[in-house]
């Protein structure tokens, strides 16, 4: 069971529509490392963790995942409402336009429609917890990119909040590894 | 429609509730470190009185029995999270 709060884990605040930039967040919000990818794949996998540190986490990360699909589709939205089809246009982002107005689709910056084989659920704890080592890294390098190209501060700022997170998973993540690990050694002593 | 006095203790709440979400992940991979626990406990605590708060003033924060709603059904009216809050 989950249960919503009607609040942003982080607040975002965008006050200049910048539909090229909408284009590009979007990417996190379905494209291959992006949140929905993350949530999906951590909330999948955690089923076969074999301990409860494991399973806690996986929850508990999954679930923070979603509050930061909330925070980009968020972003997209705000990035491109209240432009004419003519600025849309100008700024280079007819293409999104065309498909989905000023919807918020889950789509990678090139387009590509999400799909789960952006992740993996392999059944191996270890195999998993390595993957979602290299999951966080990719979006943190994600996050940067974006930051690089960002020059609005109300973007620039909540794309700051969401790298830092992709660190902190990480890090949780590491931990999860090792403990799992001393786990498997000690089943296979005894 | 921004309400700053709503907004303002929104923002406090998102604060402590970072605390919590932070803590929560990190005792997850170290379920026996008793400060960060207590610590948790009252982050919780303050988080919980501060929800309790909100919910009195500006209505809902969450649904499904988590909260009671005045007349008439008050979740659908507060603002929703992408339109400034
Ligand atoms: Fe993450």
């Amino acid at each position: 069971m989950w249960i919503y709060e009607k609040k942003l884990e982080y607040p975002v605040r965008i006050k200049n529509p910048n539909p090229k930039m909408a284009k590009l967040i979007i990417t996190q919000y379905g494209g291959p490392d992006g949140e929905l990818a993350a949530s999906l794949r951590y909330l999948s996998q955690r089923y076969t963790m074999p301990i409860p540190e494991a399973k806690a986490l996986l929850t508990d990360i999954g679930t923070e995942e979603l509050a930061h699909f909330e925070i980009v589709g968020t972003m997209v939205y705000q990035l491109m409402k209240g432009s004419s089809p003519e600025e849309i246009k100008a700024a280079g982002a007819a293409d999104y336009f065309v498909d989905h107005g000023h919807g918020v689709y889950p789509q990678s910056a090139a387009g590509n429609p999400f799909t789960a084989a952006y992740i993996q659920s392999k059944g191996d704890p270890v195999t998993d917890l390595y993957e979602n080592l290299a999951a966080e890294q990719k979006a943190r390098s994600t996050y940067e990119y974006l930051i690089q190209v960002a020059d609005d501060p109300d973007v620039i700022d909540p794309l700051k909040f969401l790298r830092e997170r992709e660190v902190v998973h990480f890090q949780r993540f590491g931990e999860a590894l090792m403990k799992v690990q001393e786990y498997l050694e000690s089943k296979k002593l005894f | 429609m921004r309400n700053n006095d709503r907004t303002k203790l929104l923002d406090e709440i998102r604060a402590i509730e970072f605390m919590t979400v932070e803590l929560n992940l990190y005792l997850d991979t170290h379920p026996d470190d008793q400060k960060a626990l207590n610590d948790y406990n009252s982050y919780t605590k303050q988080l919980m009185a501060l929800k309790d708060e909100y919910q009195r003033r500006y209505g809902p924060l969450s649904n499904f029995g988590t909260a009671v709603s005045d007349y008439p059904w008050a979740w659908i009216n507060s603002p929703w999270p992408w339109e400034f809050d």
